[in-house]
């Protein structure tokens, strides 16, 4: 077992953890956040996609032991005094979700590219995000949430 | 009173007759286009519980002690265990259950296809009960497998009887023909990929089972999991609150629910059993590949004189024969139609419905083959379907509720009409074309459903049902047709759903039939209610029922007095209006069905195979629309995954060994975002006057239908080569690029 010490949206965490323990793992069945949703087990879907130290990863793909000492934001830590974060909004009111399985991941794979680039052009966003992926196949309204969040974000990011 | 009745019930075109119990009044449909809630676009009503991560699925249920399984899979296509010592696994750490073929009905000894479930292991943590699984002694006796369907198919070795359909006399049709075509079309095995996998929670309590589960019909999974363990059916409860797709695979429990169930009651613990990605792609169903050898003749004037299908269907070790044939048997007024069809039993895992299933792989068939026809005739392929239009189902002989596909057609006309532009923008090797195709489905749901309304003292209604939503949307066109009969706001409707003992019985969300399977059980319990609210306030202001009305949250009256819902309803306090409401019958005598057609643009690089769709417009003709957006939403999905199933999606097997060589999402590619065209989504929204209070069909499984042949017909517009097998790969491709150069040099050389 291993102690880390891992900030999970803004909260230090510490915890004893396998050393083959990954990250996702330790959010959902540590932490209990269980809107990081598991699709596929093999760095694919990307339906567990958190920022970590402020950009996109898989945490299917990451030890908990490598985030040690480091930030991690989930869904849960996206709204502020249960305001919706403008993405959320966003994802809600362009419908760019379905079962919603995908929805935690995309957001935060959104945010992180809006991050790097806050004037993305369609095929940008849609290069971005291809190691996201919706079975539902709501993509067509995924991009037009993700335009109209970067629209907003816009002054605040300015 | 009560009214008894027996009524026909379809799912997914399988007819049976039952009786159901239907309420005396009936409702008028509203008229035709918007109303004030219904048919205008609403975004999920669920949609912020999902966007903040706080939606439930049964994949994040978690329970005080619970246990996590591990199930040993056969690795091989078919084969016999010899040998299964599970003391080792009982000893290793964590584990405190396991679970043999003597034990559960649904593992075997005799494993027919790799993944069918052996044995189970429950322990502490997930990662235990796979180290095991790796001490189990199990010793295999390899039988060789069987793979090829025709072989199956010579054999006799068969799931199910051979389905043979005829009307008129298709040999003297063909006869009869000045153009016939033949051609053969294959098409792939297509796996769900539910980004959910199958999954449950069971826990036992006080003789109880509650069973959390990623299902599309909780009442079934009740009823069966009641019969298996031999208890009463209301001493199993099943929740499924949030669901991560479905796709047409979790209709029924599944092995992981039985053994999650018995190892919960072995061990007295909750236990979780959830198939991970590889095993979902083992063992939780498919689309089964299909060859469809077809002939089609016509006159040369485009008449259809006959239609001819064999059709052998690779089903797997078990599964049902879905109806292949129905497109060739129903979209056409041709009198002269012969189909077979041979459901092929192999050592392949079983088949599962997958959004439409037969009549995506039928339609592929049959629309090309319609083109080609056309082709030979030289004549406009939308003409040649109209001069085939059918007026009524000849299947049966029944008149269609309402059909309105002539219509889809002529709002089909600008897209098609793009093709000279289209093919004009061709440049360097990429050929570009256009292509359409018809649709015809089931989708009018059937009784029975129920719903209850109440109504606080803060006039706010709560809509309550046993159904599942299983990520359609569901429940926000619920809340709509609720709102919308008790003049209430959108935000004044709550909706519970997805838990058995919290509401009443509601059908199956499968064949297209959730919104008109429950949606008219909805607006009967809404009415129930706003009747009692307009004869509260009839006795409370002194005036007659019939001048009053509910409208943006008030009881107005015809003279223009107004009340504020909660002036009529807070009288009561506490106590509420309680409304319940039944789904009724569908029209007797009628055939009710969706119709459509997609016309598709596509981009072929002649040099390398590589394939563009550049654009799809869907024109969809499903009856009244109650959620714009949430329908445009389905027909842009639909259409997605018809893209994958047209162009990427294949489940690959060792011609060997028939071991799967693509069970994780990196070696079965789905569609990603940076793969869609552009969609253009026209819903008609003309109620069908016959079908319900409502006059809403299903729309889940139409998009998908017609878009693989659409984009092969578009494909040989570009390049004049014929594709007839599915995926579209480069290789296929290019193939059919060769074959259409040989046609041309053999022309050529024979002109010379």
């Amino acid at each position: 077992m291993r102690r880390v010490a891992i900030t999970v949206n803004g909260t230090r965490r510490e915890a004893e953890v396998e050393p083959r323990e990954l990250l996702v793992y330790f959010l959902r069945e540590h932490l209990g956040l269980t809107g990081t949703n598991v699709g596929c087990d093999t760095t694919t879907c990307g339906a567990c996609t958190v920022l970590l130290d402020g950009k996109s990863v898989k945490a299917c793909t990451l030890l908990a032991v490598q985030a040690d000492e480091r930030e991690v934001t989930t869904i849960e830590g996206l709204a502020t005094n249960g305001e919706f974060h403008p993405l959320q909004r966003a994802f809600h009111e362009h419908h760019g979700l379905q079962c919603g399985y995908c929805t935690p991941g995309m957001i935060m794979a959104a945010l992180s590219l809006l991050k790097e680039n806050d004037e993305l052009t369609e095929d940008e966003i849609r290069a971005g995000l291809e190691g996201n992926m919706c079975r539902c196949t709501g993509y067509q309204n995924i991009v037009k949430a993700i335009q109209s969040a970067a629209g907003e974000m816009l002054p605040a990011g300015a | 009173m009560a009214r008894l009745i027996r009524t026909e019930k379809e799912v997914e075109g399988k007819y049976t007759e039952q009786w159901i119990v239907v309420e005396e009044d009936s409702l008028d449909q509203w008229p035709e286009g918007p109303q004030t809630t219904v048919g205008r676009p609403a975004a999920r009503v669920t949609g912020p519980a999902r966007a903040r991560g706080e939606a439930e699925y049964t994949a994040d249920v978690q329970l005080p002690g619970m246990l996590h399984t591990a199930v040993l899979r056969s690795p091989h296509g078919h084969a016999r265990v010899t040998r299964l010592e599970l003391g080792p696994a009982l000893e290793a750490p964590g584990v405190r259950g396991v679970l043999t073929p003597e034990e559960c009905e649904h593992l075997t000894s005799e494993p027919g296809y790799p993944g069918e479930p052996v044995a189970a292991v429950a322990a502490d943590t997930f990662a235990q009960a796979e180290a095991a699984l790796a001490r189990i002694d199990v010793d295999w006796e390899i039988v060789e497998p069987r793979l090829d369907p025709d072989d199956a198919v010579r054999r006799e070795e068969l799931i199910g009887e051979p389905q043979r359909y005829e009307r008129g006399d298709a040999d003297r049709g063909l006869a009869e023909a000045d153009v016939v075509v033949e051609a053969e079309y294959r098409t792939q095995t297509v796996l769900h990929n539910a980004l959910e996998t199958h999954q449950s929670v069971c826990v036992w309590e006080g003789g109880r089972l509650t069973v959390y589960t990623s299902t599309q019909f909780i009442w079934g999974v009740r009823a069966e999991v009641a019969e298996h363990f031999g208890i009463p059916e209301d001493r199993v409860r099943v929740v499924c609150r949030y669901m991560g797709g479905g796709f047409g695979a979790k209709t029924t429990p599944g092995e992981y629910t039985y053994i999650a169930a018995q190892l919960a009651r072995k061990t007295g613990r909750p236990v979780r059993c959830a198939l991970t990605r590889r095993e979902e792609n083992l063992a939780s169903g498919n689309r089964h590949a299909t060859i469809q050898r077809l002939v089609a003749g016509a006159r040369e004037d485009g008449t259809l004189t006959a239609l001819g299908g064999e059709f052998t269907m690779a089903v797997g070790w078990d599964g049902f024969q879905s109806s292949t044939a129905g497109p060739m048997q129903m979209l056409y007024a041709c009198d002269n139609v012969r189909t077979v069809e041979y459901g092929a039993k192999l050592n392949t895992g079983p088949n599962a419905a997958f959004r439409a299933p037969g009549f995506v792989e039928g339609t592929f068939g049959l629309e090309c083959l319609l083109d080609e026809l056309a082709a030979k005739l030289g004549l406009d392929p939308l003409e040649l379907r109209r001069r085939n239009y059918a007026d009524s189902d000849l299947v049966d002989d029944r008149p269609f509720s309402s059909k309105n596909l002539l219509e889809c057609y002529r709002r089909a006309e600008p897209h098609w009409g793009r093709r000279d532009e289209v093919r004009a923008r061709s440049e360097g090797p990429w050929r570009r074309g256009v292509g359409l195709a018809s649709q015809i489905w089931y989708g009018a749901g059937g009784p029975p459903s129920y719903a209850w309304v109440r109504v606080g003292s803060d006039g706010r209604a709560h809509v309550i049902t046993g159904g599942q939503d299983i990520g359609t949307g569901t429940t926000t066109a619920l809340a709509q047709i609720a709102a919308e009969e008790l003049g209430l706001p959108l935000d004044r409707v709550e909706i519970s759903i997805g838990d058995s003992d919290r509401g009443p019985y509601a059908s199956i969300s499968a064949g297209s039939s959730t919104t008109p399977s429950l949606g008219p059980a909805v607006r009967a319990a809404a009415a129930d209610v706003a009747r009692q609210i307009v004869e509260v306030a009839a006795q409370r202001h002194d005036l007659e029922e019939r001048v009053l009305s509910l409208r943006d949250g008030n009881v107005v009256s015809a003279d223009g007095g107004s009340w504020g819902l909660e002036e009529i309803t807070g009288l009561f306090d506490d106590a509420q209006i309680i409304g319940k409401g039944s789904r009724g019958p569908n029209p007797t005598g009628m055939r009710v069905l969706t119709f459509g057609v997609q016309v598709a643009e596509v981009a072929v690089d002649v040099e390398t195979g590589e394939i563009r769709v550049e654009r799809i417009a869907a024109i969809h003709d499903i009856g009244r629309v109650i959620n714009p957006l949430g329908a445009s939403s389905q027909v842009e999905g639909g259409i997605i995954q018809g893209l994958g199933h047209t162009l990427s999606e294949q489940r690959l097997l060792d011609p060997e060994s028939g071991a799967v060589l693509t069970q994780t999402l990196d070696a079965y590619k789905l569609p990603t975002i940076a793969d869609v065209p552009e969609i253009v989504t026209e819903l008609l929204d003309i109620p069908d006057p016959h079908l319900t209070n409502l006059g809403a069909k299903g729309l889940g499984e139409p998009p998908i239908i017609p878009t693989a042949a659409a984009i092969a017909n578009a494909i040989r517009d570009a390049t004049g080569a014929d594709v007839r097998s599915l995926p579209i790969t480069r290789e296929e491709m290019l193939r059919a690029l060769e074959e259409a150069r040989e046609r041309e040099r053999a022309v050529a050389g024979s002109a010379g």
